[in-house]
């Protein structure tokens, strides 16, 4: 079982998620922006970081990276795409998933552990969380406020896309929105960080091994 | 305009020349003079006005730093393997693992422009970390500022502490410590200070110099522009007039990302093995990096100024020479390994430009279109600027601020006094809750972030497998320094040694940015040798090494100077981080006991209390004594290693109420103590004796514990239990943890949102 993380010119978060994917019991394979070829992985993790600086729009020029194509081809496949942070922001430009990340509504960059709770546990993503789990994980972001157009959010709630929502709304996100799904569950993208809460010594809890540890099951299980 | 060839300034040998503008000194211009045999051109002109500031030579400084030099150069932990002069030192930790780490200043351009003088300050550093071999594993920002509710605070504190933020996120580096001051001397000069620190595998060690005739010399990153001319000879080094001009041109522009792509391209190139000797561009850009490159080398350097890509065509050699643009290095490569090199650079979208080569001529020569504009003895633009031995004086007054102590001011003397007092203190700028600050860096990026603020000291793990670790830790009380430069010096060293040792590493390495003020005025310039004598003797007494820093002068604003402030960085090694010790009184250690580790004296000069309740300032600082800080560090590192305490924390500002406070909130369990037995309540709480530290032992381990200090004739006096959700002096007052909370978080908010 592979999980692939990119890297991007600027990914910061990579290491962490490959680190991630090893704790939970995946073999780990760093993927290249500029290499089409997915090296065989069941998965793949695109990491938090400033990709391309954030010049333009965060995540607007990674889209275009040739490694996207072969995502997003494969993503409508079933394969499993989880977006953190910038990836989150990457899978929006992409639109793999509705929506936007804009600035923060206080403007300032925030780095904090952040309740959330798991609103969908049937994603490939949170199996492993009971419904309605309450997590704590880090959260540390500049554009992280998620907005999008009120038919889209209803929609978004309706299906039960939302998979994860603030205990607290830390940067203006519509309707306190962490993170969504595509229609088929698929494709995540999480705002917080999980790769950061997979080992009591660095992380402020274990919680966020569950992400990693689902995707395991839904690939043994497609 | 014509260029001004070396054939041209040997022919007409009485142009008048910008000097003064430059920033140096007639006799200084004459010493160039003499040096060449004829006038500079303007190339060689701009190189060495660069060269020869005081940022880059050292030239007020030189003589004193040379005593570092007589601390034993051995660390506790291993060898050094590069030392001062180096871009930054470098200590053996064992396993293969070396680490350099080191602190710089970026106070005037910070000044001038927040945000973009921060942020380049953090990647400069990063820079000088890069170049030794290293990836860079985290940062920490000592910072001061005037007072918090000054007008200007609110300008420079949020520019600041975003442009640091900024800058290191998007590297991501974990920020994992620092320090926030607020004192009224640095309102029209705030310190920002940056540490970083790096580790590499022994065998990647790569030193600046260019040797090998017939070596390319490339220069790679960022394009050259016309940001930061001047900004080293004119910013660092001349004190801010009221009503000049105003000088925001000469502060460089950052941009993270081409130094991300620099770190992770730089990494990889010297994996490959195609790198001879590498050195960073930062202040004094091509001047410095061309002259240190070519002296530290075996023959000469010849460079083609015109192969130097530019951002602004228009930009004339002389602003080549001095321009400041950031992410930018210069390396030495093999003519072999040249194609090797550029092609790692194309991966990772870096431009790269050879520009120049090794000769065997010792001169350092530089063209622009064939033509000769810079010939000159290398050495004698890095290394032979002039040096002073600026007069130094006790100043006048120092006897009447030592006279004028705050032991007989008057205190709180019942209940519910104190309890007023620790609340007005626990709100107070200076040991209020920083998270407004320290929430907007990343802590958590790279994953190996053991400890980070508000801890006594940031602990990174090295290694995922062994848990090999560091510890570092930045500390000064600059009041202290104020009243007595000379144990000032010590006690910053002996808290921020006291602060490795409190998580359970062991202290090995210093690194200091010496910030002060006019060198040209005679009582700086005491406060500058004193706080050096106190800082080679104490590293002396404790036997670590001074492994590199910087020295920041021209702090003032007119006639005053900040406060002395010798921010003093220690590194310490911890063999499994698992064992490290945290400051949180946590609801697993409900029942713990708690005792006070040192003794307490009637040492209130120069405190917290002081300044916040009496706005007072005289006395003298609290006495060291370094073996005594050595006996407590050895009980503090043995007893985490044995699990004998489960929390620790050092007694510094504030005094024992403050370590309480932070360490019940940080945990979010509270504690019952009292002051032991002959010790008065006031004197307990808010006394800033050095040498302390509050441990939280295990009943189990208690007898272990005091068995251990007894056999080591350590004072420690059990002073508590941890316990509920208040905190609770005996016979004295109470304090819901809730109410303190509430004090302690509110301040920043309400003066910055």
């Amino acid at each position: 079982m592979k999980i692939g993380v990119v890297t991007f010119p600027g990914s910061l978060d990579d290491a962490d998620a490959r680190r991630a994917a090893a704790v939970a019991g995946a073999e780990a394979v760093a993927l290249w922006h500029g290499d089409a070829d997915l090296h065989g992985v069941d998965a793949v993790v695109l990491p938090g970081g400033f990709s391309y600086g954030d010049y333009l729009r965060a995540g607007a020029i990674s889209r275009f990276a040739p490694v996207m194509e072969t995502i997003i081809t494969r993503a409508g496949q079933g394969m499993p795409v989880l977006g953190i942070c910038n990836g989150f922001q990457v899978l929006c430009e992409s639109h793999l998933l509705p929506g936007a990340l804009i600035k923060n509504h206080h403007r300032k960059f925030v780095c904090k552990d952040q309740a959330l709770r798991i609103e969908n546990n049937s994603t490939a993503w949170t199996s492993d969380y009971d419904a309605n789990h309450e997590i704590t994980i880090v959260l540390k972001n500049q554009d992280g406020s998620f907005v999008a157009d009120e038919a889209t959010l209803d929609r978004l709630e309706g299906e039960g896309r939302v998979v994860a929502r603030y205990l607290g709304n830390p940067n203006g996100s519509y309707r306190d929105i962490a993170g969504i799904s595509n229609e088929r569950g698929n494709v995540v993208g999480l705002m917080p960080h999980p790769e950061h809460a997979v080992e009591t010594l660095t992380g402020p809890t274990t919680d966020g091994l569950g992400f990693f540890t689902s995707v395991l099951k839904a690939v043994v299980a497609s | 305009m014509s260029t001004d060839t070396v054939s041209n300034a040997t022919s007409t040998p009485d142009v008048e020349q910008p000097w003064a503008e430059l920033g140096l000194k007639p006799d200084e211009y004459q010493r160039i003079r003499d040096i060449l045999g004829r006038r500079p051109t303007s190339c060689e002109l701009a190189m060495y006005s660069v060269m020869w500031s005081e940022h880059c030579s050292y030239k007020s400084s030189k003589v004193h730093l040379k005593r570092f030099g007589e601390i034993p150069q051995e660390t506790p932990a291993g060898k050094m393997l590069a030392g001062i002069g180096e871009n930054a030192g470098v200590i053996d930790i064992g396993e293969g693992y070396a680490v350099t780490f080191k602190v710089e200043s970026h106070n005037h351009p910070s000044y001038v422009e927040p945000y973009q003088g921060a942020a380049t300050g953090v990647g400069g550093i990063v820079r000088d970390i890069i170049a030794m071999g290293a990836r860079p594993v985290a940062v920490m920002d000592p910072l001061r500022f005037g007072p918090l509710d000054a007008p200007d605070t609110k300008r420079v504190l949020p520019g600041i502490v975003s442009g640091v933020g900024g800058y290191g996120n998007s590297l991501g580096l974990p920020n994992i410590g620092g320090e926030v001051v607020f004192d009224p001397t640095y309102l029209g000069n705030p310190l920002v200070n940056a540490l970083c620190v790096g580790v590499m595998r022994h065998e990647d060690l790569h030193l600046a110099n260019a040797t090998g005739v017939g070596n390319q010399m490339i220069l790679y990153g960022a394009k050259t522009g016309g940001d930061g001319i001047g900004g080293v000879s004119v910013l660092a080094s001349e004190t801010f007039a009221e009503g000049g001009p105003t000088k925001r041109p000469a502060v460089q522009v950052g941009d993270p990302f081409m130094e991300k792509l620099l770190i992770e391209c730089t990494l990889e190139l010297f994996a490959a093995n195609v790198v001879e000797g590498i050195q960073d561009l930062g202040g004094g850009g091509l001047s410095c990096a061309t002259s240190e490159l070519a002296s530290a080398g075996d023959g000469g350097m010849r460079v083609s100024l015109d192969k130097v890509p530019l951002r602004d065509a228009s930009l004339s050699p002389e602003e080549i020479l001095m321009s400041e643009s950031q992410e930018r290095m210069m390396a030495c490569v093999t003519p072999e390994n040249v194609e090797a090199f550029l092609k790692i650079c194309e991966k990772w979208d870096v431009q790269a430009d050879v520009i120049g080569e090794v000769t065997d001529t010792g001169r350092l020569e530089i063209d622009w279109h064939g033509e000769r504009v810079v010939d000159v003895l290398p050495e004698t633009v890095a290394h032979e600027g002039p040096v002073y031995n600026r007069p130094y004086e006790r100043p006048s007054w120092q006897d009447e601020l030592q006279a004028d102590g705050a032991e007989k001011l008057p205190r709180a003397s019942n209940g519910a006094e104190l309890r007023d007092t620790l609340l007005k203190l626990v709100a107070s700028p200076n040991l209020c809750d920083k998270s407004w600050v320290t929430d907007q860096y990343d802590r958590y990026v790279l994953g190996n972030s053991v400890l980070a603020q508000p801890e006594d000291s940031g602990m990174i793990r090295v290694d995922e497998t062994s848990g090999l670790g560091v510890a570092v830790s930045t500390d000064c009380n600059g009041r202290f320094a104020k009243l007595d430069p000379y144990t000032g010096a010590k006690l910053a060293l002996a808290e921020s040694f006291r602060n490795v040792a409190t998580t359970g590493a062991r202290p090995a390495a210093v690194t200091d940015c010496l910030n002060f003020g006019s060198p040209e005025d005679p009582a700086v310039m005491w406060q500058f040798t004193e706080a050096i004598r106190g800082l080679v003797d104490g590293c002396k007494e404790l036997g670590i090494p001074v492994t590199g820093g910087n020295v920041s002068f021209y702090n003032q604003t007119g006639e005053t100077a900040i406060l002395p402030t010798p921010v003093v960085g220690v590194l310490g090694v911890i063999d499994d981080v698992t064992r490290r010790t945290p400051i949180g009184f946590t609801p697993e250690m409900e029942g713990h006991q708690l005792y006070l580790l040192g003794e307490t004296e009637e040492e209130l000069s120069g405190s917290e209390w002081a300044h916040v309740v009496h706005g007072h300032l005289g006395g003298r600082p609290p006495a060291v004594d370094l073996a005594a800080e050595q006996q407590l560090a050895d009980i503090l590192i043995n007893a985490s290693r044995d699990g004998l305490i489960d929390a620790a924390h050092d007694v510094s500002d504030g005094g024992v109420a403050q370590t309480l406070v932070e360490s019940a909130l940080r945990g979010g369990v509270g504690a019952r103590v009292w002051a032991p037995d002959g010790l008065d309540p006031f004197l307990f709480l808010f006394a800033e004796s050095a040498g302390r530290a509050v441990v939280a032992v295990p009943r189990t381990e208690e007898v272990r514990f005091t068995d251990m200090c007894t056999a080591r004739r350590f004072p420690h006096a059990k002073i508590g239990v941890i316990t509920g959700d208040t905190l609770d002096v005996q016979d004295q007052f109470e304090v819901p943890l809730t109410e303190l909370r509430e004090a302690w978080t509110a301040t920043l908010p309400s003066v910055l949102n």
